[in-house]
């Protein structure tokens, strides 16, 4: 732990009452930088605050009910009024997803700092505070140090670290103010729509099947579902068939979508480009089913089936369905 | 809204078809051969077509910085239905940073005349540090949504569906205002013949960052350094066969190999 790390703030995200395993995650990351870990977060802090305290936060900061205002907005006048009121976070660690960069960029501006996103992980060493991204699908990893002075704004992507409890007290709830925006918080949410998932979660299931666009037409995605549904697994898809409309954004495993690291991963029809293999290469087994046999995808595989998904699909499920 | 004035925020970047490489002496991306649209942003110059139709009248234009004097990536934008184009093209601009980025567009956006709706990508395929959108809202001082979905202009307001961790949100935000927009949004047309050759005429306007009063920039404005650049722990491959038939077999016996069956 560097002398020059006093103090390091975690946008926290909560979801009915609890802390998104996310937000456990980078709190986990925060306390091996500082003693002192701050868990901002929209809304009310209450509910959260034994969580986030066993997770490593001593200090739970909560805007209280945004009233319909947009997180980013709020969220990061929020922090620019506490900084201004004297608190000086060091480092502020943001999740890689809507509104971890929401308000990551509004602060960025606020604040007039740099800021590092899509990272890995994060260093204090003699230097300075430095962050970790990997490019290149992957192959290759850029750690870039910010010079100028705090606050450093860091994301990370999901499943960066384990989440893994300290066992700490529940943390102290403040209450902090959100100033008035001016014209930039004048956009408001009027309705918030949750769409139906059965089966466990894309980024946390066991099993991931995921089809791409040498699944051929919109309708042979039921292959792929009915595969995850005999595996106890969830049904995932490349960025290619999410654009062409064939399933919802929520299904994209991906730069730009979700990161999953399942026991098993199966590839079907899905040709591995750079933007999906950064959301699946860290799975634990990689099974790949692809008619072109020089698809990138099988440099990856452990398992590589040159072959058409219209024939080993079906086989597949109907072997399995025997079993059962 | 009887007219609207739109800017769609443009990045032309590598062909993504062919291997990025890294500058071995800037450690930075390799951006120096042929530049072409970034397919992120075709979205946001459909849909900002689709709008000022919508609305009855009015004008898309479109903005873009790059280190070199490159316009080709621009020009598909005209050709697709864009009226003209401001390019701030500066070698001093070399290895801006996303903060400073979004203010060298923001100082462009207000010299041009702030317009009803600034639209970009949700992140640019190349960098994706993601955060240029919601900066360049900040300086110019608007509302915005990002990962917008579905959009639609109501009187002085849009309406937007935007999406969210477990689904989505209906979003109101007063104009001017501006909106990041997801792939597949929309579908971009592909360029007419007549539209490639009016392209070449439409106007696109070089401004430099002095131009702009934006200072200071490039590296010397960037909040951070690369320190270094190391290959990662590559994954092996492992046995890969041809379906004679029976290779679903294979994968049942991996799968009990590994007890999730």
């Amino acid at each position: 732990m560097s002398n020059n790390v006093n103090n390091v703030w975690v946008f926290g995200q909560i979801s009915n009452g609890t802390p998104t395993t996310f937000t456990l995650e980078l709190l986990t990351k925060a306390r091996s930088l500082s003693t002192n870990v701050v868990a901002f977060v929209a809304g009310d802090g209450a509910a959260a605050a034994a969580e986030l305290g066993r997770y490593g936060a001593t200090k739970v900061y909560a805007t209280g009910d945004l009233a319909g205002r947009m997180v980013g907005t709020a969220v990061a006048s929020a922090m620019k009024s506490a900084i201004d009121g004297g608190e000086t976070p060091d480092i502020v660690l943001f999740p890689q997803n809507y509104e971890g960069r929401d308000v990551m960029s509004r602060l960025s501006v606020k604040i007039d700092r740099s800021v590092l996103t899509n990272n890995v992980d994060v260093a204090v060493t003699g230097d300075g505070v430095s962050a970790t991204t990997p490019i290149f699908g992957g192959n290759v990893l850029v750690t870039t140090a910010f010079s100028g002075s705090a606050p450093y704004l860091v994301s990370f992507r999901p499943k960066s670290f384990a989440a893994e409890p300290s066992g700490g007290a529940a943390a102290a709830v403040t209450t902090v103010s959100v100033p008035d925006a001016g014209a930039t918080g004048t956009a408001r949410v009027t309705a918030v729509h949750l769409e139906e998932t059965s089966g466990p979660k894309l980024d946390e299931a066991n099993v991931v099947v995921a089809g791409g666009r040498g699944l051929g037409e919109s309708t042979n995605f039921a292959l792929v579902e009915e595969l995850a549904k005999l595996l106890n697994g969830a049904p995932g898809a490349s960025r290619a068939i999410v654009d062409a409309g064939w399933v919802p954004y929520s299904y994209q495993v991906g730069q730009t979508g979700k990161v999953v690291k399942p026991s098993v991963y199966i590839a079907a029809g899905i040709s591995g480009a750079t933007q999906h293999m950064v959301g699946m290469k860290g799975s634990k087994n990689i099974i790949a089913i692809n008619k072109d046999k020089e698809a990138p995808i099988f440099g990856v595989a452990d398992l590589g089936i040159v072959g058409d998904v219209h024939k080993v699909l079906p086989k597949l499920i109907e072997a399995l369905k025997g079993r059962k | 809204m009887d007219t609207m004035k739109i800017v769609v925020c443009v990045k032309q970047i590598p062909d993504p078809a062919s291997p990025g490489a890294m500058d071995p002496a800037s450690n930075t991306l390799k951006r120096d051969g042929k530049l072409i649209l970034d397919d992120s942003d075709a979205y946001g110059v459909e849909m900002a077509l689709q709008l000022v139709a919508a609305a009855g009248g009015g004008e898309v234009s479109i903005v873009s910085m790059a280190p070199n004097g490159e316009t080709a990536g621009m020009r598909t934008a005209l050709a697709m239905g864009a009226a003209k184009g401001v390019l701030i093209s500066d070698p001093a601009l070399a290895g801006s940073d996303a903060l400073t980025t979004a203010k060298i567009l923001a100082a462009a956006i207000a010299k041009a005349g702030l317009p009803d709706l600034v639209i970009a990508a949700t992140e640019s395929t190349d960098g994706y540090t993601g955060t240029v959108p919601e900066q360049l809202a900040e300086v110019l001082g608007l509302p915005s949504v990002t990962f917008a979905k579905k959009v639609k202009v109501d009187g002085s307001s849009l309406k937007v569906d935007r999406q969210s961790e477990g689904g989505y949100d209906e979003v109101e935000c007063p104009l001017p205002a501006l909106i990041s927009v997801t792939a597949g949004v929309v579908e971009p047309r592909y360029p007419s013949f007549k539209g490639i050759m009016d392209a070449k005429k439409k106007e696109i306007v070089t401004w430099t960052a002095a131009d702009l009063g934006v200072t200071p920039v490039g590296w010397a404005g960037s909040g951070q350094k690369i320190v270094s650049v190391a290959k990662a722990e590559e994954r092996k491959a492992g046995q890969v066969v041809e379906d004679d038939g029976e290779a679903f077999n294979k994968i049942v016996s991996f799968l009990e190999n590994l007890k999730v069956i």
